[in-house]
């Protein structure tokens, strides 16, 4: 195939065969949505078990301690897909979700699993994170502020943690690219995200290939920028550093 | 600077030690510091001068023994500890100060989150306090633009900020370069001659022979020898104090 057919002959495996466009854009656009819905929720939801899970694995008391561990441990050597297998068919099979569409396209008896598989899974990998941020904060910080008189939950609150915080921003921004990135595994249970409607327009449109390369530019034009800019938002917050 | 007969601290019969008593870093130490009194704790490097001053506010854990302050046993694990340090400020080698506040946060943050002060008390007393020292100026900046001798005179604020009855100082002019010892021991010495009661470990001798009442020698965990300056400086008994001074003066 000369090269200048890439653009003349649009057959169905060419790379930029976008003529499904014009019918599947809107398709594209929910599933764009879906996909940051899904991910921005779940390492929001995230962050709190994180941080008390991180807490949990500092703790000097060997049974808290080792529940966190273990936790840890099961969440993060084991794969995703799995994960999201057992909690979809386990754990949902005995919780009753309405069929409820959110925002007309989202089927929150599909959405809440995905939700609470990613978030589950992503507080593993955040609470490592955290607890990597809070042990990086000098021994000095918490001695300084338990000397003042400070309860040793104040010192972490006031003092460490905001520290800890900001030492694992760029961690955290890589945790929310991977979430984008690692969510496409829910198509696999027909939630609507970007992936699922690529798969679904090369079914229907029968163009095979350029849905998905659509699909890959769609999950750059999110991942890239949005880690330049908690880049950027770090950069500024180091302004009071040492 | 009237020193009373009053006892603040007494430490009685103190051990520390790590690896199941393998390593001895305090080896039954007895000390007690009157309110008024500045002591200064000298000694060779590793000699358990800071683990003890550390011990002081149970920054480090006696493995026996009691530190008796305002009359109860701050090593008695049943102690509510954070409510008696807050009466015990303390100073540190690295000043500590905290990077992501202000100057200003940095002194009031104790005060006002212990609840001994209302955001605007802290705030006027914090003010004052920087008066006092000449940083009034320095008040809404972050630690990071200051220099060594102005975090240092910082943290001691910070400190006093809490109204303690005594000031710890653990080694505090060791970090800084040699033209900003002065200013810190100026302020120390201008505590000193306001009556606050002091414990000063330092290898500023010329400190400790002006400013302490008091000095105590410490080598391998023990106290070998302690009294007035002019005792110590001038007429000391123990060997390894006499080789310690021939050495650092």
């Amino acid at each position: 195939m000369p090269w200048n057919d890439l653009f003349t002959n649009m057959g169905n495996t060419n790379f930029f065969n976008f003529s499904f466009l014009p019918k599947y854009a809107t398709a594209f656009v929910r599933g764009f949505e879906y996909t940051l819905l899904l991910a921005v929720v779940s390492v929001l939801l995230a962050v709190v078990p994180a941080l008390l899970l991180a807490l949990m694995r500092l703790s000097k008391n060997r049974l808290v301690k080792g529940i966190s561990g273990a936790y840890i441990a099961l969440f993060r050597s084991t794969p995703l897909l799995v994960q999201l297998s057992i909690i979809y068919f386990g754990l949902f099979h005995y919780i009753e979700l309405p069929r409820i569409l959110l925002f007309g396209f989202i089927a929150i008896n599909r959405f809440i699993p995905g939700v609470v598989a990613l978030a589950l899974n992503s507080s593993a990998y955040v609470a490592e994170i955290f607890r990597a941020g809070i042990l990086a904060v000098d021994k000095g910080q918490m001695e300084a502020a338990r000397s003042l008189g400070l309860s040793a939950w104040q010192s972490m609150r006031l003092v460490v943690l905001p520290q800890a915080i900001k030492n694992v921003l760029p961690a955290l921004a890589n945790e929310v690219v991977t979430m984008v990135k690692e969510s496409s595994i829910c198509s696999v249970l027909g939630m609507a995200e970007i992936m699922y409607t690529a798969q679904a327009v090369a079914g229907n449109s029968y163009i095979t290939l350029a849905p998905y390369v659509l699909a890959a530019l769609i999950y750059f034009c999110i991942n890239y920028p949005a880690s330049k800019a908690i880049e950027a938002v770090e950069r500024r917050m180091r302004r009071g550093d040492k | 600077m009237a020193i009373s007969n009053d006892i603040l601290i007494r430490v009685e019969h103190l051990t520390k030690s790590y690896n199941d008593g393998a390593v001895l870093a305090l080896n039954d130490c007895n000390v007690e510091v009157r309110r008024g009194e500045v002591v200064a704790i000298i000694g060779p490097s590793g000699s358990g001068k800071s683990t003890l001053l550390r011990s002081l506010n149970l920054l480090e854990t006696p493995t026996s023994g009691a530190v008796y302050f305002d009359g109860v046993n701050l090593a008695d694990p049943s102690m509510n500890i954070d409510r008696h340090r807050q009466k015990m400020g303390m100073v540190f080698q690295h000043f500590n100060l905290f990077p992501h506040k202000t100057v200003l946060q940095n002194i009031t943050m104790a005060p006002v989150n212990l609840k001994k002060k209302t955001p605007s008390q802290a705030q006027a007393q914090a003010m004052a306090l920087l008066e006092r020292i000449g940083l009034s100026d320095k008040a809404n900046e972050y630690p990071n633009m200051l220099s060594g001798g102005q975090k240092q005179r910082i943290a001691i604020v910070r400190a006093l900020a809490m109204e303690p009855e005594v000031m710890l100082f653990d080694e505090p002019t060791s970090a800084l370069d040699p033209e900003m010892v002065g200013e810190v021991l100026d302020l120390m010495r201008s505590l000193a001659k306001d009556g606050m009661t002091m414990v000063v470990v330092t290898h500023e001798m010329g400190f400790a022979r002006e400013v302490a009442d008091r000095v105590v020698f410490m080598a391998n965990g023990a106290i070998l020898e302690q009294g007035t300056p002019s005792q110590i400086f001038d007429a000391p008994k123990d060997p390894r104090l006499r080789d310690f001074l021939a050495k650092v003066l």
